[in-house]
């Protein structure tokens, strides 16, 4: 691995973030706790990380319903994530958005997305500002197997071969659009081969390995900041939980996860960086443990953050109007 | 003053901001020469970065406004008719609409949607519709229907310098309409109506097009000693109710003329408004005048049926007056 230091231990340590805040999460909804629903990216880690391990801090991202593990991978923060699942005040939006639409425009996350598919034309857009502007940023587009089907995919794809927009689309090809395996709901296995039909680069990466899909992005941003427009990337991946937490999965196998969880992707990236000396197993489990003081915290600063006031509900929806509360 | 036409004067407004502010662009389907001509020689002006022809791809047109304007620039995106909205609701209704509020306010989305709306010209039921109102019922966009060239050259340089999503309605009969225009191009702030006619003895709102039925039919009333008040909102949303109130507390009657169909119209919203907050102010029921409740039929003589005209809106104010 010719990867400094610096950005394998980053990589680590975000894998671990994203894995031990979903943890979390999962253990918080279990009890009640959070409200609405979450989409936990658990066993997705090396896509996200290895994806945004690429870019620079003014890089763009748009994400997805199960966008956690986007987010921390940009750079985002547990404790105002955290709150924002708990509905307070002190999150990301202030509460208003919730799970699937956390958003750190500083940091370049232009939001999670309810909507399967939403993202595609939004990363395709911001692609084209970029351009406008000549700003040099790229833009990473995260979406899912199931987002593929819908018109968006391509609508934004076709649109950003022909202007070659710099984006790179990741398809996070975890075998499910939420409940119905691939083979059910596209007659093709490799994504990655659309590409073709938008005369742009379509390469399928393991997504279970982080310096994979790296490398794999940093080859698309390349050819995406010399002008030469998007890429395809298709990252073969699992998520570990189901499509929702609570979700019983009837639709798939026990055994299939236990397969897919032999592969978890954080012990196989533990061993390559053990096995090439970049860190110590001490080295490790300090990250882990600061990683989980991290995560602790955070569940600490949502809960002892206040909800928002009421009136909060009728702001921020325009820039300059504030619509009409309501007299209890 | 200069004279200039509804379609030349959109052309002029968006001229003059992309001259003053590089980041705005305009992107839609065919731009390059425009649909009606609203758009034509800005191509030649700005080129084809900022005059940009798209496929025909509405969700993503749409969709691409919204990434382009959370990422720093003001786009322009023209949804050629407003019936192939439908394609790109995703996109405006779930995207642009709430982003900013699902956000906490962390992002602002300057979005100008231009779109060609109404019945007239036999385009039949997949081109003609009137759509406006299905926009004000979606927090997070503002609405905006001129009636005039003056009004429209400065509600589109309103919407392109508002942070916000705007729908910029344009009603495809207009665009011929020639009128005086001032000789500086200014702004009008979203949100004040304007009394198109004085009157005394009934109000009538009308929107779009439909203003100059409500001319038509004003003249018409005159004759008989009816003094109709015209009252133009401009923008639908967001709605400056304070001037149409001010001018039913002195007419005490309103006739609300638009050309949606009338089911689940914009109209009936303010009908609404009139009588919860202004009830007593009412000498009479309101009545609306609209489109039948039926698809835009292509054939000339059914489309004019469907559509109100200004026997309606005279039948409608005698009704009352």
């Amino acid at each position: 691995m010719d990867i400094p230091k610096e950005i394998l231990l980053t990589m680590y340590e975000r894998m671990v973030r994203i894995r031990k805040f979903e943890e979390k999460a999962s253990e918080l909804f279990a009890k009640g706790l959070l409200p609405g629903f979450i989409h936990t990216y658990v066993g997705q880690e090396a896509t996200a990380v290895g994806v945004c391990a690429a870019l620079k801090p003014d890089d763009l991202v748009t994400s997805t319903h199960r966008g956690h593990g986007h987010v921390i991978a940009k750079g985002g923060e547990p404790q105002y994530m955290m709150a924002e699942l708990y509905g307070k005040e002190t999150g990301y939006c202030k509460g208003k958005g919730g799970s699937m639409h956390i958003a750190d425009p500083d940091k370049g996350i232009l939001g999670a997305n309810g909507i399967v598919g939403g993202g595609l034309p939004i990363a395709t857009g911001a692609g084209l500002s970029v351009k406008l502007r000549n700003s040099n940023q790229v833009v990473a587009c995260f979406f899912g197997d199931g987002a593929s089907n819908q018109g968006t995919f391509h609508e934004s794809i076709n649109m950003a071969s022909l202007w070659k927009l710099p984006v790179v689309y990741v398809c996070e090809n975890n075998l499910y659009g939420e409940f119905t395996p691939q083979k059910r709901h596209q007659a093709i296995t490799d994504i990655s081969q659309r590409a073709t039909a938008y005369g742009i680069p379509g390469v399928t990466v393991d997504g279970m390995d982080v310096v994979a899909v790296y490398e794999a992005t940093q080859e698309a941003i390349k050819r995406a900041r010399a002008g030469n427009g998007p890429t395809l990337i298709e990252a073969k991946t699992y998520r570990f939980h189901g499509h929702f937490e609570g979700d019983p999965q009837l639709y798939r196998d026990q055994a299939e996860v236990q397969k897919w969880m032999e592969r978890d992707p954080i012990p196989s990236f533990e061993k390559q960086l053990l096995e090439s000396k970049v860190l110590t197993e001490e080295d490790l489990r300090k990250i882990r443990e600061a990683v989980q003081r991290e995560i602790d915290e955070a569940v600490k600063f949502a809960e002892n953050s206040p909800y928002p006031a009421d009136r909060e509900a009728v702001e921020d929806i325009y820039t300059d109007l504030v619509e009409e509360g309501r007299v209890r | 003053m200069r004279k200039m036409s509804f379609a030349q004067a959109i052309n002029e407004g968006i001229r003059h901001e992309m001259r003053r502010d590089p980041n705005i662009f305009l992107m839609g389907e065919d731009v390059r020469f425009g649909v009606f001509g609203v758009t034509a020689g800005l191509y030649d002006e700005f080129g084809e970065d900022r005059v940009r022809d798209t496929p025909i791809t509405e969700e993503a047109i749409a969709g691409a406004a919204v990434g382009a304007a959370a990422a720093g620039s003001r786009p322009i995106a023209e949804i050629m008719f407003i019936d192939f909205i439908t394609v790109a609701m995703d996109q405006i209704v779930n995207q642009a609409a709430k982003m900013r509020y699902m956000f906490g306010g962390k992002i602002k989305l300057p979005i100008t949607y231009r779109t060609m709306a109404g019945a007239g010209i036999s385009a039949a039921a997949q081109h003609s519709q009137s759509l406006e109102a299905w926009f004000t019922h979606v927090p997070g966009i503002k609405v905006v229907f001129p009636s005039t060239p003056s009004d429209a050259l400065g509600l589109i340089i309103s919407s392109i310098r508002d942070d916000n999503p705007v729908l910029f309605v344009e009603h495809k009969l207009l665009y011929a309409v020639e009128g005086e225009v001032p000789d500086t191009d200014e702004p009008i702030p979203l949100g004040v109506a304007d009394v198109k006619r004085p009157g005394k003895d009934v109000t009538i709102v009308a929107t779009g097009f439909m203003v100059h039925k409500a001319l038509q039919a004003a003249e018409e009333l005159a004759k008989d000693g009816i003094e109709a008040e015209i009252v133009d909102p401009r923008t639908l949303f967001p709605l400056d109710k304070e001037t149409i109130y001010n001018s039913v507390r002195k007419t005490h009657k309103v006739v609300i003329v638009t050309e949606e169909v009338k089911r689940g119209a914009w109209s009936g919203e303010l009908a609404a408004d009139i009588t919860e907050d202004i009830f007593d102010e009412l000498r009479a029921p309101i009545k609306r005048v609209g489109s039948l409740n039926a698809p835009i039929p292509f054939s000339p003589p059914l489309e004019k049926y469907v559509v109100p005209n200004e026997v309606d809106i005279i039948n409608a104010v005698k009704s009352i007056a």
